[in-house]
């Protein structure tokens, strides 16, 4: 493990954090935990999430904060058992280690409808998950990072603690017992007190024990609003992204690569080499990184580089990609994850066919990593979600092995999934492999950026309903994609996972609903446009394509919307029932609509949270204005209000920037957009006012960064629909309506 | 042929062909790096700075046609003197993934020294060029608003 320690002790020093000297605590309670990944093989006490030294305590929040505050939340869970405050703190992302994998993003791969997980279901989830930990999936992603931190951090931070009391009672002689800890410090009963950085050597040393958590009646940090620990940072530009990364003598540089994603024949750099600041063009063989002296010099260059490139490998246009994905529900189901009573028996009173769009990340920070390599090692300063991918993936591209490979994860200007991928990472290792002992940042411009994306994938729905006296009876679902898990784990883990992908079918399979004919199947496109996770990935077309049908039975039942959904939901799960139940107040759905306003309202149960939007839409005579949302949202436990009603209106503004702006359309096998005049989201003048409720009715606490996502398109949608009697079936909005 | 630009006070002699976007100057060459890249085509506002106290792109001013002194959102404040709207976006907590944010307080503050009590309508038709894409635009109001009430209680 020594090298892995070694590692990780670099990893502290670019953080200014010497770990030498210091100390760090064990979380040993899961049988066969990893090795710890914070300390070279002393023996002396494991440790994987707390570290203190003399200058100060440093806790490690192995997720990747992309702007969900997850690592204030993740750092509050330790710093609630351990009796310090957060502004005593540094925290920081930690190496890439199994200690750190994501067991609760496996758990969720069980093939069993969330909200009807009984408890048991809900371990047997758990214990799926510990597989992660073999797979080495430390990745940010599925809203699980609180859901997977919730005990496993507090009992670190409560083991700490224990520890720290322990070795204060043998120095001062005393009964552990006779002693508290508070703000960092262990007090005596005769009022003498120790700091935790004086303890923690002596600490170390002891063993770890069993420990019990606090009740929720004593905590003072969760479950109230913290302030971020990386908001004066984000608010003075001292925070350090990706793009930030300054090493000595560092280049910058660029890369361009086949737009239509395929090889290259061959290219002319002869004008670019003459170009102010240009210092090398790099061939890799299926694009060309140009390094210079700033990155726009390498810009520049790169635009005046002339491509010959090979052919994409997918149908060239947008009409023929649909085409294919058409053609799937000629074949096999890939899954029929729902299939209750008897569908055919039910002559089917409504149909409709939905479409959406291929959809980009467009993440403000574009892709980036800066890489130095020198021969024996490889060190990378990257924005990522995934760092035991960028690790083996670089390491591979550069013929090193792992250990031979640092990972520095920066912050990151946005994720939204892309920075699950490790392209970027990769393509910076190569520009680096070629030019020794140098420091490289390699910044894709926005155009290769959007261009070169792995995209939400384009999905079509055929649905068939039939209502009788004012409720459901039949729902069936048909839905078509190409599968972005089945692309995802072919570039993770190198190999194809065939089989049913309950992803291409999210969103529609799993909603409470107390339908009695009630089936979902899925089909596999067969179309390798790249593909990948978007924000709440299948949900985000998923949710639409099944709640604008509810709409829709809603309204040929003669049903109010709300009370249609309503009476469906409560027999099946109560407290999806309150979150609609919260909007109606919220939002005064019963009050008479003015005219020119027109309201809508979705509901979406996705990553184990149930949210619901209201959204109301007024018609200014110069465009249709989105002028109020109300959402209603449970994750069990709330565990920072004001950051979890910030993720749902991000979730939800993400959402309706994609219905109402979001396409990726194809032309001769490239993207046809290349920047954000191309691919614009909400902005300040056309952003609602937006209300969130918070309620902890669930069972078990869940994530928040995504479910807010899901509902969005369907309330706008469904809020149209009120205004205009028109059914919007395909996105974006912006094609059949026009928006202020 | 090397110019000197006045930034945040200092003078910097700056040694880059001038059309070099003034942003590229201040990322790559001074090490200024709060100002940000996101689109480079003036459509996203995350370059923002002041000359002469004028909020602009500077993605699209060249090097050689900076007119006067620069202000980036290094020269407003620092983590242990926040300016007034910086102290706003602190309290109302505004940031989630932050890399638009220096723009959208350097686009905040220039708005904030015309007009000192803008209305929504003068903050939708200011900040309208500045896109997030985490989308914290209500907490941005909102700490507008908020600093200028504070701006005027000083
Ligand atoms: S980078 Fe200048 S406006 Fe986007
Ligand atoms: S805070 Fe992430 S783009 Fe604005």
């Amino acid at each position: 493990m020594s090298r892995i320690g070694k590692i990780a002790r670099r990893t502290f020093l670019f953080g200014a954090i010497a770990v030498t000297g210091g100390a760090a605590f064990g979380y040993y309670k899961m049988v066969e935990t990893p090795p710890n990944p914070l300390l070279p093989d002393t023996g002396a006490a494991l440790n994987a999430y707390v570290i203190i030294d003399t200058s100060g305590i440093t806790i490690v929040a192995p997720r990747a904060e992309m702007g969900q505050g997850v690592q204030t939340t993740l750092a509050a869970l330790v710093a609630e058992e351990l009796d310090v405050t957060l502004d005593q703190i540094t925290v920081i992302h930690g190496p890439p280690a199994k200690a750190y994998f994501n067991q609760a993003l496996l758990g969720n791969a069980i093939p069993v409808i969330e909200y009807q997980r009984k408890p048991w279901v809900h371990d047997a989830a758990e214990f799926v998950g510990n597989a992660a930990k073999f797979l080495n999936l430390q990745v940010t992603g599925g809203s699980t990072s609180t859901r997977d931190a919730y005990v496993k951090m507090r009992e670190a931070g409560a083991q700490a603690r224990q520890m720290l009391i322990e070795a204060a009672a043998k120095r001062l002689n005393v009964a552990a017992n006779s002693l508290r800890t508070e703000a960092g410090t262990v007090i005596a009963a005769d009022g003498t007190t120790i700091p935790y950085t004086d303890l923690a050597t002596d600490a170390a040393a002891l063993p770890a024990r069993n420990v019990t958590l606090r009740d929720r009646s004593d905590w003072k940090i969760l479950g109230t609003s913290q302030p971020r620990t990386d908001m004066v940072a984000k608010s003075t530009g001292t925070a350090t992204y990706g793009v930030d990364v300054r090493l000595p003598d560092m280049r910058f540089a660029t890369v361009k690569m086949n737009p239509k994603r395929s090889g290259m024949r061959g290219f002319d750099a002869s004008e670019a080499l003459l170009m102010e600041g240009v210092e090398k063009i790099i061939d890799l063989g299926d694009g060309v990184a140009v390094v210079a002296t700033n990155t726009w010099l390498a810009m520049q260059a790169a635009d005046a580089i002339t491509f010959d490139w090979e052919d994409a490998t997918y149908p060239a246009d947008t009409e023929a990609q649909f085409a294919i994905i058409e053609q799937a529900f000629n074949g096999e189901p890939n899954s029929t994850a729902r299939d209750e009573g008897d569908v055919e028996s039910v002559p089917a009173a409504i149909t409709a066919e939905y479409r959406v769009p291929f959809l980009a990340h467009a993440t403000m920070e574009p892709m980036t990593t800066t890489a130095l390599f020198t021969g024996s090692a490889l060190e990378l300063w990257s924005p990522n979600q995934g760092p035991i991918l960028v690790r083996d993936w670089c390491a591979k591209a550069v013929g090193l092995e792992p250990e031979q490979v640092t990972v520095h994860t920066t912050l990151m200007g946005g994720g939204f999934g892309r920075r699950g991928e490790y392209d970027f990472a990769v393509l910076a290792a190569r520009v680096a492999r070629e030019m020794p002992d140098t420091p490289v940042q390699v910044t894709w411009s926005r155009e290769e950026d959007m261009r070169h994306d792995f995209y939400r994938p384009a999905a079509i729905a055929r649905l068939s309903g039939t209502v009788q006296d004012g409720k459901a009876v039949m729902l069936s679902a048909d839905v078509a994609a190409p599968s972005c898990s089945h692309q995802a784990m072919e570039r993770w883990l190198g190999r194809s996972m065939g089989g049913p992908d309950t992803e291409l079918v999210a969103g529609v399979y799993d909603q409470p609903y107390a339908i009695p004919n009630y089936r979902v199947r899925g089909y596999k496109a067969d179309l390798d446009v790249p593909v990948g996770f978007w924000r709440s990935v299948g949900a985000s077309y998923g949710g639409f394509f099944f709640d604008s049908f509810i709409d829709e039975m809603a309204h040929a039942a003669g049903r109010d919307p709300l009370e249609f959904r309503l009476d469906l939901i409560t027999p099946e799960h109560a407290p999806s029932a309150k979150v609609l139940e919260a909007v109606r107040d919220m939002s005064n759905w019963n009050s008479p609509l003015p005219s020119g306003v027109g309201r809508g309202v979705a509901f979406s149960y996705s990553f184990g949270t149930p949210v619901a939007q209201v959204i109301e839409v007024r018609d200014t005579g110069r465009g249709i204005k989105i002028e109020n949302v109300w959402i209603a949202c449970d994750p069990g436990v709330a565990l920072d209000p004001h950051n979890i009603r910030a993720q749902m209106m991000g979730g939800c503004i993400y959402g309706l920037s994609a219905a109402i702006h979001g396409e990726i359309t194809h032309t001769d096998g490239e993207v046809d957009q290349f920047n954000f005049p191309d691919y614009d989201g909400l902005r300040m003048a056309s952003c609602p006012k937006i209300e969130v409720n918070v309620l902890e009715n669930a069972l078990h606490i869940s994530g928040v960064g995504e479910p807010g996502t899901p509902p969005a398109a369907p309330a706008l949608a469904n809020a149209l629909f009120s205004l205009t009697k028109q059914r919007p079936r395909s996105l974006p909005l912006w094609r059949d309506y026009s928006f202020v | 042929m090397a110019r000197t630009l006045t930034i945040n006070g200092t003078a910097h002699a700056v040694d880059l062909p001038d059309n070099v976007p003034l942003l590229w100057v201040l990322r790559d060459a001074l090490h200024l790096t709060g100002t940000k890249y996101g689109c480079g085509v003036a459509a996203c506002g995350a370059c923002t700075v002041h000359i002469d106290g004028e909020a602009v792109r500077s993605c699209q001013v060249a090097l050689g046609d900076v007119w006067g002194a620069v202000t980036t959102i290094e020269g407003i404040g620092t983590p242990d003197a926040v300016a007034v709207v910086q102290q706003a976006w602190i309290d109302h907590q505004v940031a989630q993934c932050g890399y638009c944010q220096s723009g959208q307080i350097m686009q905040a503050a220039a708005l904030l020294a015309q007009n000192v009590a803008p209305t929504d309508d003068d903050i939708d038709e200011a900040m309208n060029g500045n896109l997030c894409r985490c989308g914290t635009y209500p907490r941005i109001r909102a700490a507008i608003h908020d600093a200028a009430k504070k701006l005027q209680e000083a």
